[in-house]
């Protein structure tokens, strides 16, 4: 039990609009080991991104708002913390990196700046001390001629080196535990290997935790160790990697492992896709979120909201018809929007 | 940089001698007689004839443009007839006048409006930010010259606080000095302030949204640092065109809040030479300006570098990027 670093229960988080409210994250629950990588998967809109911005509590108020659960980091519940406890958490003990390289440095000030303006939030160093550990961090994270790349604007450099930087920002100072929203999405494939080779190297260099929020289910198989699937704001299966890939249980999560891109598909055969869209979160929903677009949906599924029931050690799903007792017949090429 | 500076200084040159001739021409382009309107209505034939052969009117239009040509370069701007003084020497006496409530009526415009913007951003959607746009509004829509006489009114007249019209000297010591200033740029700060609220809360807005402003927020810093440093810089950009126009409007002479406050600056200089006529000093005042605003445009070109690194000017002619 001391291994628990983070426990997420019951996280809910809404926005307000002028004339509803949109539940994005409605119930989320998870736990992540030191050292463990957990991955988020789902399609855009499912909530994941929110999930990870609550973490760090950074959803913008207003119009969004944490309006219910816990998210105890090393037995401290994050949601009681003041303000300025807030702050020297982030950044120190949870960092992020974001989506975009090309957007989420800031593009007047220089890079080495950035990196030491993270370690000065959070160390009393000098200057000096601290510019020598912002060309360190460059070192670590493959970038040469750091010494003189630290003088350099963010426009310098390319999108995958730009990424570089914003992965040694985060881990500047040693944090605990790692954020990566979706860190390769906007880079090129040759590229996107590259940042999750070096994630997964400095993740043993030093002993971090990652959450890694993705849709490409590619990346979970290779670099996480568990994976929780959300939908809809909804966790709807959670486990290990190996479980949820030899024994995925939820029809949503069969829908996303048959629209990957594989080598096995023929030019005649064309790409699964799940039909429909994600429903309209500023509506009640009495049953299952998925039921509209789920194949297998029946009567009770419209009515009655599926519980998460563990179904196996480690592996939980919620299905109305994937039980302790009970499984669903997997049927094939179902997903054809 | 330098070289930058230094080609842009060079640059300005022929942007100079573009509006030398175009004064030239519109002062010739003036209907009738520029020596009977001086003169009036009562003025004799002869006394006209030799106005105007006293002021090179009668040589061909040629001669005139190359004499007035050769004058600017040696820094002659003419002489004024009406003052009897070189026009050099009236502006050199007007200038720092103008310079001087430009600067403090800027010095509050700034001071007042880009915090009140970026207060105004940072709790958008809030009484706060509603109360200073509605205000701002007002601002930019206030008619000056009935503020000015406002302000006169209630706090010369009624509170005797501050003196109605002129401008003090030094020599008088600092506060009768200040206490001149005071209404003067208030009144010409009004707009200004009120562009500059706008602009920064406009500018500021567009930049918190950006995914840096999440990236230094991620990294713990408290959020003045990370509105008024990570924000604010690059916020700056639009500020700066808007303070460019700003200033130079306000050193070519703000010549309603000068005429108000019978300030003796650049603007009452203009308004008085048109009134009596006196089209040499029109002719020489208007290139000043017109200097000023090239020149003006030049820092401010410059600041956008200082301020941008991404600003590329090695690019084509003067280009950015």
């Amino acid at each position: 039990m001391s291994d628990l670093l983070l426990k997420v229960e019951d996280l809910e988080v809404h926005f307000r609009s002028s004339s509803s409210i949109v539940k994005a994250v409605n119930g989320v629950s998870f736990t992540l080991n030191k050292k463990e990588t957990l991955g988020i998967v789902g399609e855009s809109g499912s909530g994941k991104s929110v999930t990870a911005t609550a973490l760090l509590r950074l959803i913008p108020n207003p119009p969004g708002n944490i309006t219910g659960g816990m998210m105890l980091f090393e037995g401290t519940d994050l949601l009681s913390l003041s303000d300025k406890d807030m702050r020297s958490v982030r950044g120190n003990e949870i960092s992020m990196i974001f989506q975009d390289p090309m957007t989420s440095l800031n593009p007047v000030f220089k890079v080495g700046d950035q990196i030491m303006e993270s370690i000065r939030a959070h160390r009393k160093v000098s200057k000096k001390e601290a510019k020598a550990a912002a060309v360190d961090m460059l070192k670590l994270v493959g970038i040469p001629e750091a010494e003189k790349r630290i003088n350099m604007y963010p426009h310098e450099f390319s999108g995958g080196m730009r990424q570089r930087v914003m992965v040694a920002i985060a881990l500047a100072c040693k944090p605990k535990l790692l954020i990566a929203d979706e860190p390769t999405t906007a880079l090129d494939v040759t590229v996107q290997a590259q940042i999750l080779d070096l994630m997964r190297h400095l993740q043993d260099t030093i002993d971090t935790s990652i959450i890694m929020i993705t849709h490409d289910l590619g990346v979970v198989w290779e670099i996480c160790d568990k994976v929780i699937v959300m939908y809809a704001g909804n966790t709807v299966e959670s486990g290990s990697v190996k479980t949820i890939y030899e024994n995925p249980l939820h029809p949503y999560t069969w829908g996303l492992l048959d629209s990957q891109i594989t080598s096995e598909i023929s030019n005649e055969e064309g790409l699964s896709a799940i039909p429909g869209s994600p429903p309209d979160l500023r509506e009640e929903m009495p049953g299952c979120h998925f039921a509209d677009r789920c194949p297998y949906a029946q009567e009770i599924c419209f009515s009655a909201k599926p519980e998460m029931v563990e179904v196996e050690e480690g592996h939980s799903v919620s299905c109305h018809f994937q039980t302790k007792n009970t499984r669903l017949q997997r049927k094939e090429r179902v997903y054809h929007g | 940089m330098g070289t930058y500076i230094i080609r842009r200084t060079f640059d300005l040159l022929p942007t100079i001698f573009v509006v030398a001739v175009i004064v030239f021409i519109i002062t010739r382009l003036i209907p009738g007689d520029p020596a009977a309107v001086m003169l009036g209505p009562q003025a004799s034939v002869e006394d006209i004839e030799a106005l105007r052969e006293n002021l090179g009117l009668n040589d061909p239009l040629y001669i005139q443009f190359l004499q007035y040509m050769g004058n600017l370069a040696t820094g002659d701007f003419g002489t004024s007839l009406t003052y009897n003084q070189p026009i050099v020497n009236l502006i050199m006496d007007r200038f720092p006048n103008t310079l001087i409530l430009a600067v403090s009526a800027l010095i509050i415009a700034f001071m007042v409006g880009v915090p009140a913007g970026i207060i105004s951003a940072s709790k958008q959607n809030s009484l706060l930010d509603y109360s200073v746009m509605l205000v701002s509004l007002i601002g930019v829509s206030m008619p000056i010259f009935w503020l000015g006489v406002m302000l006169v009114l209630y706090f010369s007249v009624n509170l005797g606080w501050f003196p109605a019209t002129g401008m003090g000297t030094l020599d008088d010591g600092l506060i009768p000095f200040i206490k001149h200033l005071i209404l003067p740029s208030i009144t010409l700060a009004t707009i200004p302030m009120a562009t500059f609220a706008r602009i920064t809360r406009s500018s500021m807005l567009e930049v918190i949204s950006q995914d840096y402003i999440k990236t230094a927020r991620s990294k713990g810093l408290n959020e003045f640092w990370v509105i008024c440093k990570h924000a604010f810089k690059n916020a700056l950009t639009p500020l700066l065109t808007v303070l460019g126009m700003q200033i130079s409007m306000m050193l070519g002479g703000a010549v309603l809040t000068e005429t108000i406050f019978s300030w003796p600056g650049m603007g009452r200089l203009i308004v008085d030479a048109i009134d009596k006529r006196d089209f040499v000093v029109v002719q020489g005042t208007v290139l000043f300006i017109a200097v000023i605003f090239v020149v003006v445009n030049l820092l401010v070109d410059i600041m956008y570098k200082v301020v941008n690194p991404r600003v590329n000017y090695t690019t084509s002619k003067g280009g950015t990027k």
